[in-house]
């Protein structure tokens, strides 16, 4: 019997082992073009530094004459970590939620996280909080974090209703975005001139607020994250083939669920108190990355925090060159060519039920 | 007397806050038989089930192998007991084999769960289809696979919620043979929440049958199945014929 055995199994782990090699083999394709893609965001820019002065510039910045060392080491390589990290935290943050709500639309940006952190880091600014203890950013994005928080619980409540489903929750989503949007809109008819400018620009999410103390922050956060939602993953892939075969299987749905949430609060809540609202990054990263590498969450959370800071990257490479000489804001850019690519997503789920 | 099987007695279900099994007592269903529970819609049959898979409360002395439902530990029932819902959702970018080895990561037994899950492919005569992708598959062939996942855990108890709901005439039978054959191999006990009355009395040892969350009435179909009970428990007028040592008829004339 296990004679017999041994050569099917044998059979059976080809294909298995030709199934996680691919999957290997193409989270480093994604890590390469995301390498590629940095490169480019690095490489371009209004002051025309060659690719190979900047390489240059990075591995010998003694040689670098004082200005290109600050375009190198104060705007592009911050700018273009940021526009990485940023698009990792944000991605991520939506391939968790779409697994733990069970639904291929949510993200932090279409169902109200990053308008609730925007509402948050508004408030803010408007009626500034001073403390001993900590900066105004600090503040502003502690602030931005506790609503995004709170607008996390508010979608798990909802979900946990009974009779909630997958429309009932996108819905709850675009109320909560038009709530704080017009929360918000109120704040900035109480502001002054100044403060109203500083709420224009923090709502339009930009890479070029990055520094080297936020860049550390969001890489601790996400360093910090990561093992625990790579730790998840196997339950939340028991989770995407129902809540009830998850559960009867073992895995305590509602702790997974908090857990989750907190983590994607984390991710969300620092990328967006730091660069403002960048939106569907959150939604298609993970879905670009589901349609190459499936839906073992073991695999699909890298491969969608790579995918996030590539598209990331990319849209950083554009918002550069679209009007030169002027850095268009990222988030411009992302919800330009998001939309399309969300239309379409809708689409096509559309026809699969 | 110890019980090897699964005893109910005065069972409680509650389905939010609302009790839906008020007291539901069987007599032992033993390991290595397989028992049809049936009943008209919102008799309660799913909820008793879920209470069951520690998915709903429950409460009332509820044993198997003689230790209580009620107070053992998430892992230890999830390892005894295993339950399958209606439907595994398509359009899921996991291989067979995979979904299988999911179900086995989470609190499985350890050892080479790559193996296991072939085997348990194997026993359902699936083996072939280990590198599809579950989203390539047909309604019938991903219900054989959920059977898959539950037969990898081996467990003690299989709970299926219609298993057979959805699916053609051919992959109705070849899921009830697959759950009968697994029953007697490997002494399970299986609790099997059906509407087709004819293929239950086909497949199932014990037919218990369920109204408004009371048990009304319980052994083999041919004692079960009767003209009165269809009147009591469905509203219709009924005939039960035998059509040959394995199948009886049930012949509907007309609403009471």
């Amino acid at each position: 019997m296990t004679a017999h055995l041994n050569p099917a199994v044998a059979a059976a782990s080809h294909g298995y082992r030709r199934l996680l090699a691919r999957r290997v083999g193409l989270l480093a394709g994604i890590g390469i073009a995301l390498v590629a893609a940095v490169l480019l965001d690095l490489s371009t820019g209004s002051s025309g530094m060659t690719l190979g002065a900047l390489v240059d510039g990075l591995l010998h910045p003694q040689n670098l004459a004082v200005t290109d060392r600050v375009i190198i080491w104060n705007v592009r390589l911050p700018y273009a970590l940021m526009a990485v990290l940023v698009g990792a935290a944000l991605s991520l943050a939506g391939a968790e939620m779409q697994a733990i709500l069970n639904n291929p639309l949510a993200s932090p940006f279409t169902l109200g996280v990053s308008s609730a952190a925007a509402l948050g880091a508004s408030l803010i600014i408007v009626f500034p909080v001073s403390s001993a203890l900590l900066s105004r950013d600090s503040i502003v994005a502690l602030s931005a974090f506790v609503f995004a928080c709170g607008s996390m619980f508010l979608l798990h409540g909802m979900s946990r209703l009974r009779g909630a489903g997958v429309e009932t929750l996108v819905l709850f989503g675009i109320a909560l975005v038009f709530s704080c949007n017009a929360l918000v809109a109120l704040l900035q008819l109480l502001a002054t001139e100044d403060v109203l400018q500083q709420l224009v620009f923090w709502s339009l999410g930009s890479v070029a607020r990055a520094n080297w103390d936020k860049l550390s922050i969001l890489a601790v956060v996400l360093a910090l994250i990561l093992p625990f939602s790579l730790h998840a993953s196997s339950r939340m892939t028991l989770l995407r083939m129902g809540e009830d075969r998850a559960q009867s299987f073992g895995v305590d749905v509602r702790r997974l669920r908090f857990f989750s949430l907190l983590r994607i609060s984390l991710l969300s809540a620092t990328a967006v108190a730091f660069v403002g609202t960048i939106g569907f990054i959150g939604l298609v990263g993970p879905h670009i990355a589901r349609i190459l590498i499936g839906e073992d969450q073991r695999f699909l959370f890298p491969a969608s925090a790579l995918v996030g800071a590539l598209l990331l990257s990319l849209s950083s490479v554009v918002s550069k060159i679209i009007m030169p000489g002027v850095i268009v804001p990222v988030g411009i850019v992302t919800a330009l060519v998001g939309v399309p690519i969300f239309v379409a997503l809708v689409f096509k789920r559309g026809r699969q039920l | 007397m110890s019980a090897q099987g699964l005893v109910i007695s005065h069972a409680q279900v509650t389905y939010g806050r609302r009790v839906v099994i008020a007291d539901a007592s069987l007599p032992e269903l033993q390991p290595g038989t397989l028992t049809a529970l049936i009943g008209p819609n919102g008799a309660g049959k799913s909820t008793l089930l879920r209470g069951l898979a520690g998915l709903e409360r429950l409460q009332g002395t509820v044993s198997l192998q003689d230790r209580q439902l009620t107070t053992m530990s998430v892992s230890e029932r999830a390892r005894l007991i295993t339950y399958m819902p209606q439907h595994l959702p398509p359009g899921l970018g996991l291989s067979v084999i995979e979904s299988v080895m999911a179900a086995l990561r989470v609190g499985g037994s350890g050892g080479d769960y790559l193996e296991q899950a072939y085997a348990a492919l194997q026993r359902i005569g699936i083996e072939h289809l280990a590198d599809r992708m579950l989203n390539a598959l047909s309604g019938g062939q991903r219900q054989l696979v959920s059977l898959g996942q539950l037969i990898a855990r081996r467990p003690s108890v299989m709970l299926l919620d219609e298993p057979t709901s959805a699916l053609d005439l051919s992959y109705q039978l070849r899921v009830m043979e697959c759950v009968r054959d697994m029953v007697r191999q490997h002494q399970l006990i299986a609790v099997i929440v059906m509407h087709d009355i004819s293929l239950a009395a086909r497949y199932a040892d014990t037919i218990a049958v369920l109204r408004d969350g009371r048990i009304m009435g319980f052994g083999a179909a041919e004692d079960v199945l009767t003209p009165q009970l269809f009147a009591d428990v469905y509203g219709v007028k009924a005939r039960v014929e035998r059509c040959s040592q394995q199948t009886l008829q049930v012949l509907v004339d007309c609403p009471v």
